[in-house]
């Protein structure tokens, strides 16, 4: 059937279709979260308060860490070194942020250009990443194809070894593809990694096929059903794929790839600066601060979205 | 039977795998540019590094086949990979199960708690490993000298004299590696189970409490378990690779190469041989050691999923 077979107003009515399935759908997912959230099981009180001490205990172990960076960085110089060590400063200064901007407006090169090579790096993967993961993802989560069922198992089994197994033949081959020194031995490797693409087809297999079947009568080729309809619902797997590039690429140093001083990202720059020895232990604690403070707050934001992509990631 | 439909039935042939293809086309052509990427960066040096290991080569010269010899070498002559491989059990066998089960318990133990407490305790976790290079402070806290943070407070509270030097002493280094990975392990899997774990279904609770389960070990293990096994699956496949694959924390935290090769790992001899910055360049000796690593996460990963799928039985 051709989309001429239909007149405007039988156009109308599926595409009224097809959004009545999409707010059932969506409001299935809400609902069930909130159903959850009302029920609550008895417990004993003792329960309650052995459950407290343990969350606080982790909780502080987990926390300790990083609040004691934070203060770190807004200790002056002869704070830091008190005898026994403060985690709260008496006085709280920013001294250690305006050394790391005078030492900064030192370097040769300037720091903004730094800052535009993690940009970059940063948004070309992770949009890269999150666009082909989703092409790839969506056939391979709704139709049948020869050749599928082999993809998803070598997607599966890829999840289980480690980037460090493959070091070196990745390195041969990026030098191979005259990619080194350049920022795209960085960008193009993340695009494909498996476990983005794998969260993306989880996600995408609970999409009803109805909704498909409809936007296919309504004359939308693959292509089209992909844009309009399935990337507009798998928007939490999505969000959830932007944190996990997220944090890889804003805190990589270029490692070996890049040699080039005007190529290199941020982290390697504010690295150099830091390395100092124990007399930038504040600065240290600044640069430390204002890395973390990036990727925490792109998950402080998409919590919520990146639990509700994370609910379909079983394996079977 | 009409003539017409033993036409139409002699003229169906099934259609061959390539026409089923041809016919499929759009879909390949959406998987394409993913699995270009895919295979280039993970099928083919997974391929690679295995025929590599069966070579040796400098990157100079072309690969020279010389068998099993790195395998030999490896396991007769290097005593320093021995070290590592010992370390590397030790540590996945703790690191392991132990950040495994912790990131089941903590998910499960915020699980009750108001959305919005839940929602501060997860951030907490889980901040640690979306921290980037944060956790070097553990180099600040186990410090060697007075201003080290622990011996600080251990000094203040009279328990040692002297500054004890944490980073330097072999029997110490394991237990610093643990303590770290520890820290840095309630990642995605913790996420997955927290997610997991509101999709259970709760009326079976009800249900379960008719048919006389008793507390909440007995539910968690008949009702909660069974119905969370896929996020336990891809939360121990996380988990193992983790606990496998750790090596850059121990180079910067002990430095490298660590006292006595106290905190050497598969991973760092990976890099001691097989690193474009190491001075060694023996690319098919080091390939062999990526393959034996290989082989072991991807030989725990499948054992642990055959003991995963008996949960609940």
């Amino acid at each position: 059937m051709k989309k001429d077979d239909y007149t405007t107003s039988e156009k109308e009515q599926l595409l009224k279709e097809i959004e009545q399935q999409e707010i059932k759908w969506i409001s299935a997912k809400q609902r069930k979260h909130k159903k959850y959230r009302k029920v609550r099981l008895s417990r004993s009180t003792s329960g309650d308060i052995a459950l407290i001490i343990v969350l606080l205990l982790f909780g502080s172990f987990s926390a300790y860490p990083l609040i004691f960076t934070i203060t770190n960085s807004l200790k002056g110089f002869d704070e830091i070194f008190v005898f026994p060590p403060r985690l709260f400063p008496r006085n709280i200064t920013f001294s250690n942020f305006v050394d790391l901007f005078n030492l900064i407006g030192n370097t040769q090169i300037p720091i903004s250009r730094y800052f535009i090579n993690t940009l970059t790096i940063t948004l070309f993967g992770t949009v890269g990443h999150v666009f082909l993961a989703s092409l790839c993802a969506y056939p391979l989560a709704k139709h049948h194809f020869p050749g599928r069922h082999l993809i998803n198992q070598l997607v599966v089994y890829s999840l289980m070894f480690s980037v460090a197994v493959t070091q070196i033949p990745t390195y041969m081959i990026i030098s191979w593809l005259g990619l080194i020194d350049s920022q795209w031995a960085i960008i193009i490797p993340a695009w494909g990694f498996t476990l983005g693409l794998f969260l993306m087809r989880q996600f995408m297999v609970t999409i009803p096929n109805e909704l498909l079947e409809a936007a296919k009568i309504d004359g939308a080729n693959e292509y089209q059903s992909f844009m309009y309809i399935v990337m507009p619902l798998v928007k939490p797997a999505w969000l959830t794929l932007i944190i996990l590039l997220f944090q890889q690429l804003w805190g990589t140093d270029g490692g070996s790839y890049i040699f080039t001083e005007n190529l290199k990202p941020l982290s390697y720059a504010l690295r150099q600066i830091v390395a100092g020895g124990i007399a930038r232990t504040g600065t240290a604690a600044a640069v430390t601060v204002i890395m973390l403070i990036v990727p925490l707050s792109v998950f402080i934001i998409n919590q919520t979205k990146m639990l509700d992509t994370m609910a379909h990631s079983g394996l079977k | 039977m009409t003539t017409n439909t033993v036409q139409i039935a002699e003229n169906f042939v099934k259609p061959t795998l390539l026409q089923r293809m041809k016919k499929k086309k759009v879909y390949y052509s959406m998987i394409l540019p993913f699995m270009i990427i895919f295979t280039i960066f993970t099928v083919i040096p997974v391929l690679m590094s295995f025929f590599l290991s069966f070579t040796s080569f400098d990157m100079l010269q072309a690969p020279k086949f010389i068998g099993l010899k790195n395998y030999i070498n490896l396991f007769l002559n290097d005593d320093v990979f021995l070290i590592a491989l010992k370390n590397t059990i030790i540590l996945a066998l703790i690191t392991g199960p132990i950040s495994y089960m912790m990131a089941f318990l903590f998910a499960w133990l915020i699980n009750e708690l108001s959305p919005k407490i839940r929602w501060f305790m997860i951030l907490i976790f889980y901040a640690p490993s979306i921290s980037g290079s944060a956790y070097l402070l553990w180099l600040l806290i186990f410090s060697s000298d007075m201003y080290g943070i622990l011996n600080a407070y251990l000094i203040d509270l009279n328990l040692i004299n002297s500054p004890i030097l944490w980073l330097e002493t072999p029997k110490y280094a394991l237990v610093i590696l643990v303590i770290v990975q520890l820290w840095l392990s309630l990642g995605v899997s913790f996420l997955a189970f927290v997610a997991g774990l509101q999709t259970v279904d709760k009326t079976l609770y009800e249900a379960a409490a008719v048919d006389g389960i008793r507390n909440r070990w007995q539910e968690l293990w008949y009702i909660t378990l069974p119905q969370m096994k896929s996020q336990l699956m891809f939360g121990a496949v996380m988990q193992i690779t983790n606990a496998l694959g750790i090596g850059i924390v121990s180079v910067s935290l002990l430095g490298f190469p660590s006292v006595e090769y106290s905190g050497h790992t598969i991973v760092t001899h990976l890099m001691d041989f097989g690193s474009t910055n190491s001075t060694r360049l023996e690319m098919g000796y080091a390939s062999a050691i990526a393959t034996i690593l290989f082989v072991m996460m991807l030989g725990s990963n499948l054992m642990v999923q055959k003991l995963i799928k008996r949960v609940g039985k």
